[in-house]
């Protein structure tokens, strides 16, 4: 498809999602206390959108991923929560 | 059209599901062991489940004339306790000439631990020692890049294991070329959240191997859509993709990688 045709495609849902993270990152700014390492996380993953780089997509995941190697020991628990704590370590 | 949904919780799910997935053109179901939510409290909770897999699924969905296979294994969620992973590794084996069993799965990680690595290459064993397809689980969110390279590594490992005959799920962006490189299948989980959705799908296979990728719902008890599947057809519809080549990826494709046992059939 060309980008006319994907335009016309996806523009809207993406408008959508759009405002969605821009009224997220609002809401988070009007609430009290600190954030935890995910918002620092999330923010240094929205950098890998206005980079222009082709795999915008793939970036995003990386930033946000464990960027460790070896089995940990324990299991903290079932849950993942989306973002790694040291991910500036990278 | 026709589909085959290769990963399905169907215990989970209800009959209007099934009603629902034959209208759309269903043509098998295939059911990887699972967690069931909660933490099940010794072996003979999985022998129950086990039966359930190998008997009474099958029989609930041929009432819509739709084949059911499954899938065995203790699933990684339920790894960590070395005890109870041995003693639910002991009884696979007994329901593993059940006619409707496909192969080991869905094995893998999921926080990517010690116990958990331990577990997934005694599952890997038992599967080259019983010549059985491989279905693996790869972790969530900030873990999966690192449970991908762990779970391939394990595979790799074991020089029995051939990775034409290993699919590893839940692939995104950022994995699906260590898996494609590495021989092995690799399958895309459409969700409503967290996971790949249709479109990200599509761009996925508008730029991989899509010869060695099977698209699956795998719906459960949590929030999840069983008709994922031919949602992501209409997808490929919208993108342009012709109706051979959508038939090739959702029917032709699983068709080809669960074909490589013989109890695998479609309706």
């Amino acid at each position: 498809m060309n980008r006319q045709q994907l335009l016309d495609l996806y523009f809207m849902e993406a408008r959508s999602k759009l405002i969605d993270l821009a009224a997220f990152l609002d809401r988070i700014d009007r609430g009290e206390g600190s954030a935890d390492f995910r918002f620092d996380a999330f923010k240094r993953a929205l950098g890998e959108l206005a980079k222009g780089e082709p795999q915008r997509a793939k970036n995003v995941l990386l930033s946000l991923s464990d960027p460790t190697t070896e089995p940990i020991e324990r299991s903290p628990g079932k849950g993942a929560v989306g973002a790694y704590p040291n991910t500036e370590a990278k | 059209m026709r589909y085959i949904e290769p990963h399905a919780h169907m215990v989970s799910r209800t009959t209007d599901d099934y009603e629902a997935m034959i209208t759309a053109g269903c043509a098998a179901v295939c059911e990887p062991a699972f967690w069931a939510g909660f933490d099940r409290s010794g072996v003979q909770g999985f022998y129950d489940y086990f039966c359930q897999l190998t008997d009474y699924e099958p029989k609930r969905a041929a009432k819509y004339a739709l084949p059911h296979f499954c899938w065995l294994c203790i699933n990684p969620k339920e790894s960590e306790d070395m005890v109870l992973a041995d003693e639910v590794l002991s009884i696979i084996p007994y329901f593993l000439d059940r006619p409707t069993v496909l192969g080991i799965g869905e094995i893998g990680l999921n926080k990517n631990t010690r116990n958990e690595l331990k577990v997934l290459e005694r599952h890997i064993d038992l599967a080259a020692k019983h010549d059985q397809l491989i279905l693996v689980h790869t972790p969530h969110l900030e873990d999966k890049l690192k449970g991908t390279k762990l779970i391939v590594d394990a595979l790799k490992a074991d020089s029995r294991i051939k990775p034409e005959r290993v699919i590893i799920d839940h692939v995104e962006e950022h994995t699906v070329d260590l898996v494609l490189d590495a021989g092995f299948w690799a399958g895309i989980t459409l969700y409503p959240e967290s996971k790949v959705n249709a479109a990200r799908a599509v761009d996925i296979i508008e730029h991989a191997d899509v010869h060695r990728i099977w698209m699956n719902s795998a719906c459960d008890w949590g929030h999840s859509v069983p008709l994922a599947v031919p949602r992501a057809a209409a997808e490929l519809r919208k993108r342009g993709h012709s109706a051979e080549a959508i038939d090739g990826l959702i029917f032709g494709n699983p068709q080809r990688f669960l074909g490589q046992s013989p109890r695998f059939k479609t309706a």
